[in-house]
């Protein structure tokens, strides 16, 4: 069979699927951080097994991310996407699914207290059919014993030792409680998981989260669902800058620019959840903080020019022809 | 009845089955009993026993607004512009009451946060047109003396109004009685029969209890075996099983439609003192309140992905009751008289799954997640629209159902 693979010609065998076109056109490991169009309609990730090809269809293998698919490692893993996704507050299945996938994201969190792994058609097959891996987190904890419990639930429930860690000291400001924190991330290390804490914007807090095993620090801008966006941006640029595992803003992202700011500030990676679900509209949303975070990278390797005080005109006088 | 209509019927049976008899169920049961249909529901357990008896009835489609939700609005509003007459349809059939209450709703913003959110809501109500108004604190606590002190304002729905789901069941059965509808009780479905590709009729587990109350007429028919494993035939299969549309084993895969619970708490409080615990509907981001007119206070709800789990958790009965007392700190000197946990059927986008279904024979009344209360009526008038061959329902179905276009020949 005889289809059109990015432009060019190509022989599949028949009956061959999606993802054997896929395969041909030199995409990595599962495709990861690639976009599949048939004849001009995006394909999820979870279709392409299933997905059958006819003569003389057009498939398009995209990088989904600009610029030569610069990936980065958290847990030991290579990943396309710097943005991780809430899949809390949504106001439909069909939202949820539109947004994460306008997102890019590869990761999602999901909290083991609010949606039962077992239930059907619901959340999870959603993330399944676009391939994405689940990150539980540990949602609604007041304690170190509650969290580590909830982290062992979820390692059962969701066949994964990753847990995205949480440990809340009161309701009003859903801070983290640094002590109860640091207690539950040193008892989850102890036992194997990959931790995951999300941590206050403190850099010795983040360190010492850091020196416990943890393999990644997860820093707040603000208030969870506040969208106040990074108030302490030298915090962030201090935790950044000093920390040898990746660093990904959690709490806070209102809109795209907050986003930016904090791969401009040096964070490997963002969470964003109420900043896509409250928007009032969430796919479009997800598309622009998708493109912040790939902007703020950029510019991050740019290297922006300094501050200064004064002006510096563009063009300097001297050595300037004359054309006069 | 015309006379090639009962010629068809004494072959197949019934004019339709309805399977589960929630609000849903039944309405369309007696829709279609009212046009001349002969009518059977089969209802697993007790009829208004589901979803139908944890409901809070708000007949809410200003305060449920949010944003992208256009079609679903379009539907909330004509049902709520229906309900007065539907109410009193039935209330003039069985002499009962269903608890139909044009309460007003006000939704109010307990801090500056909750103001910004409530405000860009009431912006996309105003810019609808909708019936709404933003009052200040002062204006609030006039309209509900109950209120806390402090808050930031609030706005108020004049037109919303609530009714009682245990009430309007009940009405509902005894008005499907009245029209000489079957309501077998305790029968669940555990079979399709077919002829061919046709869904034809349903065959109830052995043991099933027989009618809850046969209407003469029929019982002198006596057309059906008492045993065990009945079959039931009829014209048309009406699925309305609500949160378990989607487990529906006895259709083959791809006729299920995609349903899935998702579980809500609710809590049932009764007044000590003379004085109503509130005089509105009354909410806020996290909590609604349904006064009823026998001095009870219902609380809701809870919106949990749990699949078929219906525990009443402390922590959700904790959050209901704070963020009650947050509101009318009257709550606190309020007898809590019931927590219960219901199932809404919920569909990938909020839409509800009404008509034509993905085989001959099946038609969908299903999927009205959080507002099947109040898009009773109109499911009900767009299921007997479509089963007398009247295509101008204005019904929109939900994206998610892969069932037949309307023009489907599924007329009797």
């Amino acid at each position: 069979m005889r289809i059109e693979l990015n432009g060019a010609p190509h022989e599949l065998p028949e009956q061959a699927t999606l993802d054997a076109a896929v395969r041909a056109s030199g995409a990595g490991e599962g495709g990861r951080g690639v976009a599949v169009a048939l004849d001009g309609e995006v394909v999820p990730r979870g279709e392409w097994e299933t997905t059958p090809l006819r003569e003389g269809q057009a498939v398009e293998v995209l990088a989904a991310i600009q610029g030569g698919a610069e990936t980065w490692e958290l847990g030991g893993r290579e990943w396309g996407s710097r943005l991780i996704a809430g899949t809390g507050g949504f106001r439909s299945l069909e939202q949820m699914e539109q947004a994460l996938a306008a997102s890019g994201t590869e990761i999602v969190t999901v909290a083991l207290r609010r949606v039962d792994p077992a239930a059907e058609g619901s959340v999870l097959d959603v993330i399944d059919r676009l391939g994405l891996f689940v990150l539980p987190n540990t949602a609604g904890c007041y304690t170190a014993r509650d969290a580590v419990r909830t982290a062992k639930l979820a390692r059962e429930a969701f066949a994964t030792d990753w847990i995205k860690l949480e440990v809340i000291g009161d309701d009003r400001t859903l801070f983290p409680d640094a002590v109860e924190l640091l207690d539950a991330a040193e008892q989850l290390v102890a036992d194997g998981f990959t931790v995951l804490p999300y941590t206050n914007d403190d850099p010795i807090l983040a360190r010492r989260l850091e020196e416990a095993g943890c393999a990644a620090v997860m820093p707040l801008g603000s208030p969870i669902g506040s969208g106040a966006g990074i108030r302490n941006p030298y915090n962030i640029a201090i935790i950044a800058e000093r920390a040898e595992v990746p660093v990904i803003l959690d709490a806070g992202i209102g809109t795209a620019s907050d986003a930016a700011q904090a791969l401009e500030l040096g964070c490997d990676a963002i969470l964003a959840a109420s900043a896509i679900f409250g928007a009032e509209d969430p796919v479009s949303m997800a598309t622009a903080l998708r493109r912040g975070v790939e902007a703020g990278r950029l510019a991050r390797v740019a290297g922006r020019i300094p501050r200064r005080t004064h002006a510096e005109a563009s063009t300097a006088y001297e050595g300037l022809p004359d054309l006069s | 009845m015309p006379a090639e209509a009962r010629a068809l019927t004494e072959k197949r049976g019934f004019d339709a089955v309805v399977v589960g008899g929630g609000v849903i169920g039944l309405a369309c049961a007696w829709r279609l009993a009212r046009g001349g249909a002969e009518v059977v529901v089969l209802e697993r357990g007790e009829p208004g026993g589901g979803a139908t008896r944890v409901a809070a009835g708000m007949l809410a489609p200003v305060g449920e607004l949010t944003f992208g939700e256009p079609e679903l609005l379009e539907l909330t509003l004509a049902a709520a512009r229906l309900y007065p007459e539907f109410v009193a349809e039935l209330e003039a059939a069985t002499g009962g009451s269903a608890g139909y209450e044009r309460l007003g709703a006000l939704h109010v913003a307990l801090d500056r946060d909750e103001a910004a959110q409530l405000r860009r809501v009431h912006e996309l109500q105003r810019s609808l047109e909708l019936e709404a108004a933003w009052l200040p604190p002062r204006r609030c606590r006039e309209l509900e003396p109950g209120l806390t002190p402090s808050f930031h304002g609030g706005v108020f729905a004049a037109g919303e109004a609530a009714v009682d789901p245990r009430a309007l069941a009940r009405v509902l059965l005894a008005a499907c009685e009245t029209e000489g509808v079957e309501v077998r009780t305790g029968a669940e479905a555990v079979d399709g029969i077919f002829e061919g590709e046709r869904l034809v009729g349903i065959r109830i587990a052995p043991g099933s209890a027989g009618p809850l109350k046969r209407y003469a007429e029929q019982e002198s028919a006596g057309s059906f075996a008492r045993a065990g494993g009945e079959e039931i035939r009829a014209e048309t299969v009406v699925l309305a099983s609500g949160a378990w549309s989607g487990a529906t084993e006895w259709l083959p895969e791809h006729a299920r439609p995609p349903v899935r619970p998702v579980k809500g708490q609710v809590l049932e409080l009764r007044s000590r003192v003379e004085e109503p615990p509130a005089r509105h509907i009354v909410a806020s981001e996290r909590v609604y309140m349904v006064p009823r007119p026998d001095g009870r206070l219902v609380v809701g709800a809870t919106v949990e992905e749990m699949g078929f789990d219906t525990a009443v958790t402390a922590g959700g009965v904790h959050e209901l009751l704070r963020e009650a007392y947050r509101l009318l700190p009257d709550v606190a000197e309020m007898e809590l008289i019931g927590a219960a946990a219901g199932l809404r059927p919920g569909t990938p986008d909020n839409l509800p799954l009404v008509g034509p279904g993905a085989i001959d024979g099946l038609v969908l009344a299903t999927g009205h997640f959080r507002n099947g209360i109040l898009l009773a009526p109109l499911a009900a008038q767009a299921v007997a629209d479509l089963l007398s061959g009247d295509r101008r329902s204005s019904f929109v179905p939900s994206k998610a159902n892969k069932g037949r276009t309307p023009t489907t020949e599924v007329a009797r």
